[in-house]
């Protein structure tokens, strides 16, 4: 049976992990590479670059980043924040991903989508969604966008997008659970995984979204540097729970 | 040394890294006559089967005519049956019997939107090995392994692990020289470095007992 994926975000930046993260105990604090060794021996199905470095030198960065977290692990590999053209993509694959994630480029240039997916397939091609009130909004929640999360979900996926990660601007951060609405309604609108992501607290929360949120995968930075909430304590929560999980 | 053949089809950065940890070395070759000197050869691929059109005559004959283990990966392994729905004027090496199709899963009759089977099968899924063999040897009934796929290859006599997706469909195959996986072993972390060990450990016996095949190649 294929098992729900547990997906842990590494939010970057300049080759710092940076966002919601409890340093506490941890020697190499902030660095990208050691969480992801953490991660892997912990457990993670799968880990997602997020580096928002904001310089001009960003793209060798996140190249930088990708290939220090690449060496660490023998899992798929997705990365995103700063994929703005074929060139962006082509350099974070070049240097170890395995998929990118598009957001606002591929609101502003939907044409990205089916351009990366024949030239690396359809696997290798994730859009990012990011809504609120069931509402699109690009740069980073900033700018709001006449689109629904469920329209662009389809059209993404007509124009070969291989996953959607689909992030509830609204319980970003505030670990209340994922938007367990939003997610289902997305994930039966189209026929490709959907990465539900926000608002990640507990482990009931995950086993919310992975049965009345439809959610194939589900994503979450800080939560995982807590000590009591330990990927192989989710998994073993999930399977008792009859979620299927990889253990 | 093993010969990645490299005809375009994505990145092997990831398959690279693999060989490399499981200390296994590895090159690129440029021209099909450099296969001549491969203890083992790999196809890889990600992404569609019309790919492998860049798989020229001459590196059919290359390939089919070494005498070193093969292993198929992915589109590898596809390519390495008689051909696929998904470019059906693509031949096949057709080293494995049958022809892949799309995932049962997503026939029009099947799709359901909010049903479980959505295509492409992404994720973590089980194996069944339903005999014993080398390239799976000490890989547990049930362990998991990375795929990420919409067209797979029909069970036949060579199948020596499954996996069920909306249908039963080959995940390994093994004869003789021939091997392949439909799943990443690069991205499946101890139990997909064990099949990739399994597998340089094929490669090694046959360059020990065959110290002069560099030679009778070239």
């Amino acid at each position: 049976m294929l098992s729900k994926r547990i997906i842990a975000c590494l939010d970057v930046r300049d080759g710092t992990v940076v966002k919601g993260v409890n340093f506490e105990g941890l020697r190499d604090a902030g660095d990208p590479a050691a969480l992801a060794r953490r991660y892997n021996t912990e457990g993670i199905d799968e880990i997602v670059i997020l580096d928002v470095t904001a310089t001009a030198e960003a793209r060798q960065a996140r190249a930088h980043t990708i290939q220090a977290v690449a060496a660490e692990i023998f899992l798929p590999l997705a990365v995103g924040g700063g994929i703005r053209s074929e060139e962006d993509a082509a350099a974070a694959i070049e240097a170890g991903a395995d998929k990118v994630s598009l957001n606002t480029a591929a609101l502003e240039r939907p044409e990205l989508i089916t351009t990366l997916a024949k030239r690396y397939g359809s696997q290798a091609v994730i859009v990012a969604i990011d809504a609120k009130a069931f509402r699109v909004f690009a740069r980073s929640g900033q700018a709001g966008t006449t689109r629904t999360a469920v329209e662009w979900a389809r059209e993404a996926t007509d124009r070969g997008a291989g996953e959607i990660l689909l992030t509830s601007i609204d319980r970003d951060g505030t670990k209340t659970g994922f938007d367990c609405e939003l997610t289902a309604a997305v994930s039966d609108a189209v026929n490709i995984p959907v990465i539900a992501s926000g608002g990640a607290g507990t482990f009931a929360h995950f086993a919310d979204v992975f049965t009345t949120g439809h959610a194939d995968a589900a994503l979450a930075a800080s939560i995982f540097h807590f000590k009591e909430q330990s990927v192989a304590g989710l998994k073993t929560y999930l399977s008792e729970r009859n979620v299927p999980v990889r253990i | 040394m093993i010969a990645l053949v490299d005809y375009g089809a994505g990145n092997l950065a990831s398959v690279r890294k693999a060989l490399a940890a499981i200390g296994a070395q590895v090159w690129t070759p440029s021209v099909p006559g450099e296969l001549g000197r491969a203890h083992g050869i790999i196809v890889p691929g990600v992404g569609h089967f019309d790919a492998t059109r860049a798989l020229t005559d001459e590196w059919r004959a290359a390939i089919q005519g070494a005498a070193v283990p093969l292993l198929g990966i992915c589109v590898g392994l596809q390519w390495l049956f008689e051909g696929s729905e998904e470019a059906p004027d693509v031949p096949g090496l057709g080293l494995f019997p049958g022809r892949c199709a799309l995932l049962s899963a997503s026939r029009p009759q099947d799709l359901k939107t909010s049903g479980p089977f959505k295509v492409p099968h992404v994720g973590w899924n089980s194996l069944s090995m339903p005999r014993p063999s080398r390239l799976m040897a000490g890989v547990t009934e049930g362990a998991q392994v990375y795929f990420t796929h919409s067209y797979a290859a029909p069970l036949c006599d060579d199948t020596v692990a499954t996996c069920d997706y909306g249908g039963v469909f080959t995940a390994a195959a093994e004869r003789g020289r021939v091997s392949a996986v439909q799943f990443h072993p690069e991205k499946s972390g101890d139990v997909g470095l064990r099949i990739l060990a399994n597998w340089a450990t094929l490669v090694r016996r046959s360059s020990e007992r065959q110290p002069g095949a560099e030679a009778d190649a070239l």
